[in-house]
């Protein structure tokens, strides 16, 4: 015998994908600098995830541009998850194997929701919700949005509805602020400051230690303000357990391994060195890092030499050029046929490659010094036009999807 | 109600410059301050969000709670709002507490996680603080992303509605004042022709109007792709793409033209993708409060060089 067929060796797995990603995740946090196309990329996944795996699938969004919400059937839908109609699908010329389902972030309304579901009793509920510091926390306070995001996603996991739920972070100041916002929350509340707060307008019992916090405070604030603040922190306290509880299991949510962190970023310096370093933090606490998805990248044809060579000679030998080509270009319209003007029009197209050319190497240049390696490297290509429909979003999928 | 007429940007004393995230507000914030500071004037810029980026737009060192000359007549500082506090207490209450900085750091985080307003309160009142104070010409604020920037803008409102007496009371007083002068104040918003930039400026306008007292003094629009035919020339370059004049454009260059078109094709696209949005943003603004255009620069990198460029084109715009 010529030999038995060698020994099979394991197959190497082929490369992921954020086909492979999502196939096996229940969870995808799309997360970035601001302006970078973090909403439509969610948006994007989860149709992808909907149309190929026949999941259900959730997108939940914060803030959607007017029409990717009218596609979504978002618009002036609030916190409630709404599904995605076929009728959507079937503009789009698509037969969706799983089912594509939306929700916008509404903070105001998830908080009160929240506070509806830790409170003890329904008088301690109203006077939290009627308390003037809590819709100022639970509508401004910045942080407030971080969490909350977190919060609903715990909530919606928990009820265990979807196969796969596409996050949305809302735009922060710093882009790793809501993942600190659960344990910040619970430390919050285990504080000591808080206890110390709350004491002397309960029991009038202040310590030497304590005593210039509140002389501070009083001077600073005022002490009706003061007394408001622990009016409010003590209705909050009847909550603390449950509160504490919830923002550690979100903690736990978003490490558990079947949650995936994906990473928005354009090829520009500033937004790159941003998702960059988001990424390194990712690693840092042990989350993980599934993707990096790279938007708005200019086309390949832009970095050829070649092409610039050819733009050079369209440049210089613009009047040659336009000399030879006249008969041609005003083949169908002799109006068309004026060298001059076709020589304007020679030495325009080549400067305006030449200029794109700069950016598109500069963008090279960026994603060759790329620090991080996530399983998933994507490249979106830059769209011309808006996207505003499943069509849209699909196109744009396909990309990502690889 | 007759609108008097704006009072010239470069001549208010404290400009707040916010916008979308990477719309470009820092590189605005940045080359308004050089513009100002080239013109003789004294002045400092403020970057809120410390992430640390703006030095790299003066490629100076990175820059700290303390002003840093940046460029001749120009510096430059990082807001920190327990720094903030602490100088507060220091010069304006006279505090014992000065010098024991673990309670006042505590005491802060504190009050920054439990008073909404409180760090926004700082932030806002040294801004104000240093107008007043300190002499410059012009305060340039490198402010929060339009998300935020409301909520930055009233808060000596809210906490005015708040807090019904004490210190704080008293400071609040002066500083809405100031914030509430155009001719002290103004708020300079930045985009670009892209849709959601464009909802989210026309949204901040009548957030700023309705909930805040400063004026909305202008609306730079950041990155606007040159014209590159007129409807004649986009004729000729229609024909030029058809196949026989193409192949033989290839022939005469001896390569392959496809992709300088193509290029060309994506440019016109991007820009008249880009008109319609402008289109909405000039409609969606009240026609008293001027666009700025700046154009989209094909440059190799960003820091001083860029910076300078950004700065001539608002200079032109601004009619200097």
């Amino acid at each position: 015998m010529a030999g038995r067929a060698p020994k099979k060796k394991d197959p190497t797995p082929p490369a992921p994908t954020m086909d492979s990603l999502l196939a096996t995740k229940e969870i995808a946090v799309a997360c970035g600098p601001g302006g970078v196309g973090k909403t439509t990329t969610a948006a994007a996944s989860a149709l992808m995830a909907a149309v190929h795996h026949g999941s259900k699938v959730l997108v939940l969004t914060v803030d959607p541009a007017k029409r990717l919400a009218n596609a979504l059937g978002l618009d002036g839908i609030g916190n409630t998850e709404h599904r995605v109609p076929d009728s959507a699908f079937k503009r789009a010329g698509l037969k969706p194997r799983g089912e594509l389902w939306a929700a916008m972030l509404d903070t105001k309304e998830s908080w009160d929701s929240l506070i509806r579901h830790h409170a003890p009793d329904e008088q301690t509920r109203d006077e939290i919700l009627a308390n003037p510091l809590y819709q100022n926390i639970s509508g401004r306070f910045i942080q407030s949005h971080d969490y909350i995001a977190m919060e609903r996603l715990y909530e919606i996991h928990s009820a265990a509805e979807y196969d796969l739920i596409v996050v949305d972070t809302p735009p922060t100041r710093n882009a790793l602020d809501f993942l600190d916002a659960p344990e910040r929350l619970a430390d919050f509340f285990s504080s000591r400051l808080l206890r110390w707060l709350i004491v002397p307008y309960r029991s009038k019992l202040v310590n030497v230690a304590t005593k210039p916090f509140y002389q501070i405070s009083d001077r600073i604030l005022g002490t009706e303000f003061m007394s408001d603040i622990s009016e409010f922190f003590i209705l909050f306290q009847t909550m603390y357990d449950g509160f504490v509880e919830r923002s550690q299991a979100v903690g736990r949510l978003l490490s558990d391994r079947r949650t995936t962190f994906v990473v928005v970023s354009t090829l520009e310096a500033t937004p790159l060195r941003e998702a960059e370093f988001f990424a390194e933090q990712l690693n840092e606490r042990k989350l993980h890092l599934g993707a990096i998805v790279l938007n708005k990248v200019l086309p390949d044809y832009l970095q050829g030499r070649a092409g610039a060579k050819v733009a050079e000679a369209m440049k210089d030998r613009a009047e040659e050029l336009a000399a030879g080509l006249a008969p041609s270009v005003g083949a169908g319209d002799p109006g068309l046929a004026d060298p001059t003007q076709i020589a304007r029009v020679l030495t325009e197209v080549a400067d305006s490659y030449l200029n794109f050319q700069i950016v598109a190497l500069r963008e090279m240049e960026e994603r060759a010094t790329l620090a991080v390696a996530p399983d998933v490297l994507a490249t979106v290509p830059f769209f011309d036009t808006d996207i505003y429909d499943l069509t849209g979003l699909l196109r744009l999928g396909e990309q990502i999807w690889g | 109600m007759p609108a008097d007429p704006m009072t010239p940007l470069l001549d208010r004393k404290l400009v707040f410059v916010t916008g979308k995230g990477g719309t470009g507000k820092t590189t605005v914030a940045s080359a308004l301050a050089l513009l100002a500071a080239s013109r003789g004037k004294r002045v400092l810029i403020c970057e809120i969000d410390g992430k640390g980026e703006l030095a790299g737009y003066y490629e100076a060192p990175p820059t700290a709670f303390k002003e840093k000359e940046v460029q001749p007549g120009l510096f430059a500082m990082t807001m920190d709002t327990e720094a903030s506090l602490r100088e507060y207490l220091k010069l304006q209450l006279r505090v014992p507490i000065v010098g024991r900085i673990g309670p006042v750091a505590k005491a802060f985080d504190f009050l920054a996680a439990a008073a909404p307003g409180v760090r926004e309160i700082l932030t806002v009142g040294k801004l104000c603080f240093e107008v007043r104070d300190n002499g410059w010409d012009m305060v340039v604020v490198d402010a929060p992303a339009s998300g935020h920037i409301v909520g930055q803008l009233a808060a000596p409102q809210a906490v005015n509605g708040l807090v019904k007496v004490g210190l704080i009371r008293n400071q609040t007083d002066w500083m809405l004042e100031m914030l509430s002068d155009p001719a002290v104040t103004a708020l300079l918003a930045v985009c670009t022709p892209e849709e959601m930039p464009v909802t989210e400026t026309i949204e901040l306008a009548v957030r700023i109007r309705e909930e805040t007292t400063v004026q909305l003094a202008g609306v730079v629009v950041n990155r606007v792709l040159p014209e590159l035919f007129g409807r004649q020339e986009e004729a000729v370059f229609d024909a030029l793409a058809l196949p026989e004049p193409l192949a033989e454009l290839d022939h005469l260059v001896a390569g392959d033209a496809g992709p300088v078109l193509e290029a060309a094709r994506l440019a016109v696209t991007m820009r008249r993708t880009r008109a319609t949005h402008l289109e909405r943003l000039r409609s969606g603004i009240d026609p008293a409060v001027p666009l700025l255009y700046l154009p989209f620069l094909f440059t190799r990198s960003h820091g001083l060089r860029t910076t300078r460029q950004v700065a001539e084109s608002l200079g032109e715009e601004l009619g200097y």
